[in-house]
């Protein structure tokens, strides 16, 4: 990114992928940008119009079935996200999103072919995973331990292409040991909350991660913090 | 038992005679009786409202209970996400013109609450029943409903409930074939398909301010357009291309979402000075809302809003003959208004005359809590219930500009993921005095951080009220925060 041009955050394809309050990702980064004095631009970018190519952050949330093998397809498609990732684009997805940029995923009863951006596969559990989600994050991250709340029907697995992004120690996440992934600026969890909201730093990652900005200014984070700290304490409690 | 093939269905809207009540089966009247005492036990005990226990009781000695009991009687299912309680108070009220009616009206909406009311009414020419959505298809067979009322869907309780497209296939599969008449909400586009799957429909323009769930076509999986009718001063007023269906995705600007949420939001007609502009709308970044009755179609398939036969104009309820009918309601909003159009559908198809309605739905002053205002220390407390972000939009536009208290939990009733609080768009609530509390207050002061509105965190019911001027305090609570402060108040009704 310029210094001169916004930050260009796209949110894709909303009407698909919205199911958990994944705006709030959006609100959030944005937020965070804007009281660091970082000019921001947000876009929504619906199924039916094109990825555009060239923004810094995109974004992807939750989604049944149904829109979720839709989603996948319009997106291989199109072809612009990919295009994005190849000029090192940051994505941040959840849940339905993190399965489709897998190399594959169940949907409606079948394998549909995911977008390949991270070596990850995911197929049915034999449970439905629904509650409190917590684990250690990768250390090369150097984030705080995560917290969200996951409800998902997947198991995922993943490939030496990428590394986890936590290892679970409340929940199921991935398969019950790991959750998420990444590999460069790609970054998958099956947190909601929405995720941002309750992992301010994960946030700031992705943020110094779009800009190259290597230390941003703190912000005051008492909310998120007690927040954290609520969640956290259930979890132990739990 | 009745047979499929009602004949007050067939006789159409102006047949107002009850059928002969048919007699009971020995086991129906020996299962209505233990019902009705085991409710009374329950009252009595101080366990619950007694909507419930005595009904389960008497499903398990008679399991064709609820079927025997509503034999003889014209009945009325009101179902949807939202709004459901209410409406079927302010439908009782006002079928209650041609005698009395049989309801639940404690909210008490699965087959075990339906049961209850029927037997603890004894014999009634009518019964306006609210049912659970889930439910809906069992409880349309076992009652042998005439008039089913469809208010709308959208999302609620994210971690267990069906996906909202799902809950519209229940439906519409339900309603295939059945001999019911249908007064469904044409502003809600899941509503419509379900409905659309048969002719017999009364079309009610009764809003859907939550678009969220509705962006993709229930039919075929095209995209739903939506066109604000929105009102400006005739000076302001410019022409404005409405987006066009089929235009090409190319053309569209990346950033074209993120402009609408600050454009105006609909008003209400109110006035032949007024202009409708039209804005094409689609997601929006900020909220999922958008204007309650903006006109929507599918891009692709032929699904389009249904030309509504009673609409709301400003404070009226306009009927299918084109009478306009001055709503003068206790209850808040203008989604009050059009449940109160939906309820004088209903009951038209009974027979009612609008205008011998309405002063009936002007006494309903609150619904088990839901409105009910009580004064403490100088303080007048109204408390307005809101379970998910569609309620919460219309919960914003009930609120007078005064200081808000804010309860939020996430418990078993409530769904425990608190995500869909970014779903909602606070800012109405810029300028007013906002408290927060609740379990769960710390996901909505992250939720009200971002943005922008200040707030002040309180831990108990008691320190909201020590906090609040003398003067109106608004409450808008999800379920169980609603049923914490309701006790507070003496379990106010």
């Amino acid at each position: 990114m310029s210094t001169e041009s916004a930050l260009r955050i796209v949110w894709v394809y909303p009407d698909l992928l919205s199911t958990y309050g994944d705006r709030g990702n959006l609100l959030i980064l944005s937020r965070r940008a804007d009281l660091r004095g970082l000019p921001v631009e947000c876009c929504e970018v619906r199924s039916d119009q094109p990825v555009p190519v060239d923004a810094d952050i995109y974004l992807l949330g939750g989604g049944e079935d149904g829109p979720q093998a839709l989603a996948a397809e319009r997106l291989i498609a199109d072809g612009g996200l990919g295009r994005a990732v190849d000029r090192r684009a940051v994505v941040l997805a959840v849940c339905a999103g993190y399965q489709l940029l897998g190399e594959s995923f169940f949907a409606k009863g079948q394998r549909c072919a995911g977008l390949g951006m991270l070596d990850i596969r995911s197929d049915r559990g034999p449970s439905r995973a629904v509650g409190e989600l917590a684990g250690e994050v990768d250390p090369e991250l150097g984030l705080p331990t995560l917290t969200g709340f996951e409800n998902h029907g997947g198991r995922t697995h993943l490939g030496p292409g990428v590394r986890s992004l936590a290892k679970v120690t409340a929940g199921v996440g991935n398969d019950g040991a790991t959750e998420g992934a990444w590999s460069g600026s790609v970054l998958g969890t099956y947190s909601h909350g929405p995720a941002l909201s309750r992992n301010p730093a994960l946030a700031d990652l992705l943020l110094r991660w779009a800009t190259g900005i290597e230390t941003l200014d703190p912000l005051d984070d008492t909310w998120s913090g007690k927040l954290r700290g609520e969640r956290l304490g259930a979890v132990r409690a739990g | 038992m009745r047979n499929a093939a009602p004949t007050g269905f067939a006789a159409g809207p102006s047949d107002t005679l009850a059928r002969v009540t048919p007699r009971k089966p020995l086991r129906a009247k020996l299962a209505s009786s233990v019902s009705n005492g085991a409710a009374a036990l329950s009252r009595a005990t101080g366990r619950g409202d007694g909507a419930v226990i005595g009904g389960r009781l008497g499903l398990m000695i008679d399991p064709d209970l609820l079927a025997h009991l509503s034999g003889g009687r014209r009945i009325a299912l009101i179902s949807g996400t939202n709004g459901k309680t209410t409406t079927t108070r302010l439908t009782t009220a006002a079928v209650g013109v041609l005698g009395p009616v049989a309801t639940n009206s404690l909210g008490a909406n699965m087959p075990t609450g339906h049961t209850s009311a029927l037997a603890k009414a004894g014999d009634t020419p009518y019964a306006v029943l609210e049912v659970d959505e889930h439910y809906l298809p069992r409880v349309i067979t076992a009652t042998s409903a005439e008039v089913v009322a469809l208010l709308n869907l959208s999302r609620d309780q994210l971690d267990r409930a069906k996906e909202v497209a799902m809950m519209a296939q229940l439906w519409r599969d339900a309603l295939a074939g059945k001999p019911v008449h249908l007064v469904a909400n044409a502003d809600d586009p899941m509503v419509t398909w379900a409905a659309s799957v048969t002719d017999q429909v009364t079309w009610v323009a009764a809003g859907q301010r939550w678009h969220d769930d509705s962006w993709v076509c229930p039919n075929c999986g095209g995209a739903i357009e939506r066109v604000e009718v929105s009102v400006e001063e005739p000076a302001a007023a410019t022409a404005v291309e409405p987006a066009v269906a089929g235009e090409p995705g190319g053309e569209a600007e990346p950033g074209a979402g993120a402009e609408t949420g600050g454009e105006p939001t609909a008003g209400e007609p109110s006035g032949a000075e007024v202009v409708a502009v039209e804005l094409a709308s689609q997601p929006t970044i900020g909220s999922g809302g958008g204007a309650p009755d903006a006109d929507w179609h599918c891009t692709n398939c032929d699904l389009r809003r249904p030309t509504p036969q009673w609409t709301i104009d400003g404070t009226a309820v306009v009927d299918p003959k084109g009478r306009r009918h001055e709503i003068t309601l206790q209850l808040p909003g203008r989604v009050n208004r059009a449940n109160a159009a939906v309820a004088l559908a209903v009951a038209a198809w009974f027979g009612v005359d609008p205008a011998d309605a309405l002063p009936r739905l002007t006494e309903v002053a609150s619904i088990a809590g839901r409105y009910a205002q009580v004064v403490r220390d100088g303080k007048t407390i109204r408390l307005l219930l809101a379970k998910n972000p569609a309620g919460w939009l219309e919960a914003f536009d009930m609120a007078d500009v005064a200081p808000t208290l804010l309860s939020i939990n996430a418990r078993d009733p409530d769904g425990l993921d608190t995500s869909w609080l970014f779903d909602v768009d606070f800012s109405p609530l810029a300028g007013r005095p906002v408290l927060i509390t609740g379990d769960r207050a710390f996901d909505l002061a992250v939720r009200l951080d971002v943005n922008e509105i200040p707030f002040r965190h309180v831990r108990t019911f008691n320190e909201a009220l020590a906090a609040t001027p003398p003067g109106r305090l608004e409450v808008i609570a999800n379920y169980t925060a609603f049923q914490d402060i309701r006790a507070e108040l003496d379990r106010v009704n």
